[in-house]
């Protein structure tokens, strides 16, 4: 399972296509070389970890992706058209939430489609559909610094959804969570994952969260950051974490991981023009 | 403002369970305003009490003593104790103060908080105006007198445009120090919601930035009453300014010091109105909420 290389089947509909994307930071002594050659097809109702040591590049690649950072080279496409800016397709979950503190949380799910000219009975409709999604119907007029860190976490999907974005970007959402409120927002990420049918790229440093939550893992490598390879995880959901199969999918993951050495079956060679 | 606001500690936060303060907690509420209040009083007192003494031991006659402020105070406020031009005058000397304090005031608010917003967030303008509002910013707003004399004439206008020059740079400034310390992660959230161009000022810049507006509001207030003075003495026959300039020419010390308390005192409960305005517009940053 481990070295198979994933060629899209021809029924998949590609959503989000990279294509030999390099970037390159100012720094004081030169440039650093951030991200070499990635290339990556995602398919619509995909749900991709990209799993890497912290510094190899991995919230580059997203912030490429979201429209806040420009490319050196190579290009960023969604549905064919180039990402050149942020836009509402491509909506973000940050680790550290970014939620607007002068807003309750029922204003900072409305946010979006507001500032887009929804007409408002739609906006409210739509507010208290994902409220409700994210179990924070009675919280809804509480502000931020109100909230615990995992309900922060949960407006901010909230959010996201409320805006009727096409790819879920996520960047260590859960990382700053304690073990227990974790495990409950994986398991409600993967309901709404379900229940929306939105494609998702989340970006984490544990494998054992890429291997629960993961359709497809990207493993990333640093210095520069490249893709090593990619997995495909056939586990059937909901997962269980205690399962052989899960631990000697995880076990060969972390083995990949921490090898580092011989380059790889790079995913750049076949996807690439 | 009050070195009590101007330093308070954030207040403790109150967290996810934030609930609605008991009835059972109203009373020692209570007793702890009371004692408050008592405390604030103790300094005051003492200098009344060594006012009075000084003027009755050293016999002086250039000083009234408090007792003698409060009967020209009576008399400036409602009449009937001198009869003179000053008797019951209160009323349309405060009211042309406050007129030229908040109309120099809502000018710098109205041109302050646009520019600081805009100079913190387009790096063009910035590089435009920033070195000239920098080099002119030393200036103390009293050199301008004669100038701000030569341009408005002798009357209101020219106190109005002191206390303007007074205020605004308060204001912009801490408007721009606001912009400029807002978290980017917001503006890229915004971005990516769908937030563009001259909305994000409206949903995302200024909202952000009040905290920090709040402390210019403040900070200009204050200085918009220190500079109503200066700005009388600019030949206005109405205003606390020139009831205070008259009162130094007649030798009218008991007037001088009616006229410094009643700016003192509404100095205060105009900074109390912003600071219930910054407590309400701030409910959802308990950091700022004094
Ligand atoms: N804005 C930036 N300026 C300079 N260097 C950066 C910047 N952002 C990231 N880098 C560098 O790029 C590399 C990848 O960083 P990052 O994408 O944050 O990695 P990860 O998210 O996988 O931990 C690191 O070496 C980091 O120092
Ligand atoms: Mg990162």
């Amino acid at each position: 399972m481990l070295d198979t290389p994933v060629t899209p089947t021809t029924s998949a509909l590609p959503i989000l296509r990279v294509s030999g994307l390099h970037k390159e930071f100012p720094s004081s002594n030169g440039m650093v070389e951030a991200l070499r050659g990635v290339s990556i097809t995602i398919n619509k109702g995909e749900f991709i970890c990209l799993l890497g040591a912290s510094g190899c590049g991995k919230s580059t690649l997203l912030r490429i992706i979201a429209g806040f950072e420009k490319s050196t080279r190579g290009s960023v496409t969604v549905y064919g058209a180039e990402v050149d800016s942020p836009g509402p397709d491509r909506g973000m979950v940050f680790q550290d939430y970014a939620l607007f503190p002068w807003l309750t949380v029922r204003d900072n799910i409305s946010f979006g489609p507001r500032q887009r000219g929804v007409p408002t009975p739609t906006v409210v409709k739509e507010t208290e559909r994902f409220l409700d999604m994210v179990g924070l119907t009675s919280f809804a007029d509480r502000y931020p610094h109100q909230l615990s860190g995992g309900m922060k976490q949960r407006v901010a999907i909230a959010r996201v959804l409320a805006n009727d974005t096409d790819i879920l970007l996520m960047d260590e959402p859960f990382g700053a969570l304690d073990a227990l409120t974790r495990s409950k927002l994986q398991e409600e990420l993967i309901a709404i994952w379900k229940a929306t049918k939105l494609t998702v790229i989340f970006v984490t440093h544990s494998v054992e969260e890429a291997v629960l939550l993961a359709d497809q893992i990207v493993v990333m490598t640093a210095g520069p950051g490249r893709i090593d390879c990619q997995i495909k995880v056939d586990l059937p959901r909901p997962r269980d974490v205690s399962s052989p199969e899960f631990n000697a999918l995880r076990r060969d993951v972390t083995r990949r991981l921490t090898s580092h050495v011989s380059g790889g079956r790079s995913i750049a060679a076949t996807a690439d023009s | 403002m009050s070195l009590e606001t101007a330093v308070a500690a954030p207040k403790s936060g109150s967290g996810a369970g934030a609930a609605k303060t008991p009835a059972g907690k109203a009373a020692p509420r209570l007793w702890g305003r009371l004692k408050a209040i008592a405390l604030a009083s103790v300094v005051p007192l003492c200098l009344l009490f060594l006012w009075d003494f000084m003027v009755r031991r050293t016999g002086t006659r250039l000083i009234p003593p408090p007792s003698g402020v409060a009967t020209m105070m009576w008399d400036f406020a409602f009449g009937g104790i001198y009869d003179d031009a000053y008797s019951g005058s209160l009323p349309i000397h405060f009211w042309k103060s406050v007129q030229r304090v908040y109309g120099g005031f809502f000018l710098a608010t109205a041109t302050g908080i646009p520019l600081g917003l805009m100079l913190g967030r387009i790096p063009l303008l910035r590089a435009l105006l920033d070195p000239m509002l920098s080099l002119l910013r030393p200036v103390p707003v009293t050199a301008w007198l004669p100038l701000s004399m030569i341009f408005f004439g002798l009357g209101p206008k020219s106190a109005i445009f002191l206390v303007f020059l007074g205020a605004f740079y308060p204001i912009m400034l801490n408007t721009v120090f606001g912009v400029r310390s807002v978290d980017p992660r917001l503006f890229e959230a915004a971005e990516m919601l769908g937030c563009r161009g001259s909305q994000m000022f409206r949903a995302v810049v200024l909202p952000a930035a009040l905290p920090s507006i709040f402390n210019g509001l403040r900070l200009g207030a204050g200085f918009a009453w220190i500079l109503i003075v200066v700005g009388e003495m600019t030949g206005v026959p109405e205003g606390l300014g020139a009831v205070i300039m008259d009162g130094r020419t007649l030798s009218r010390t008991d007037l001088v010091i009616t006229g410094m308390i009643i700016i003192g005192v509404t100095g205060y409960v105009s900074d109390r109105i912003l600071l219930s305005l910054n407590n309400y517009f701030l409910r959802w940053s308990p950091q700022h909420n004094a």
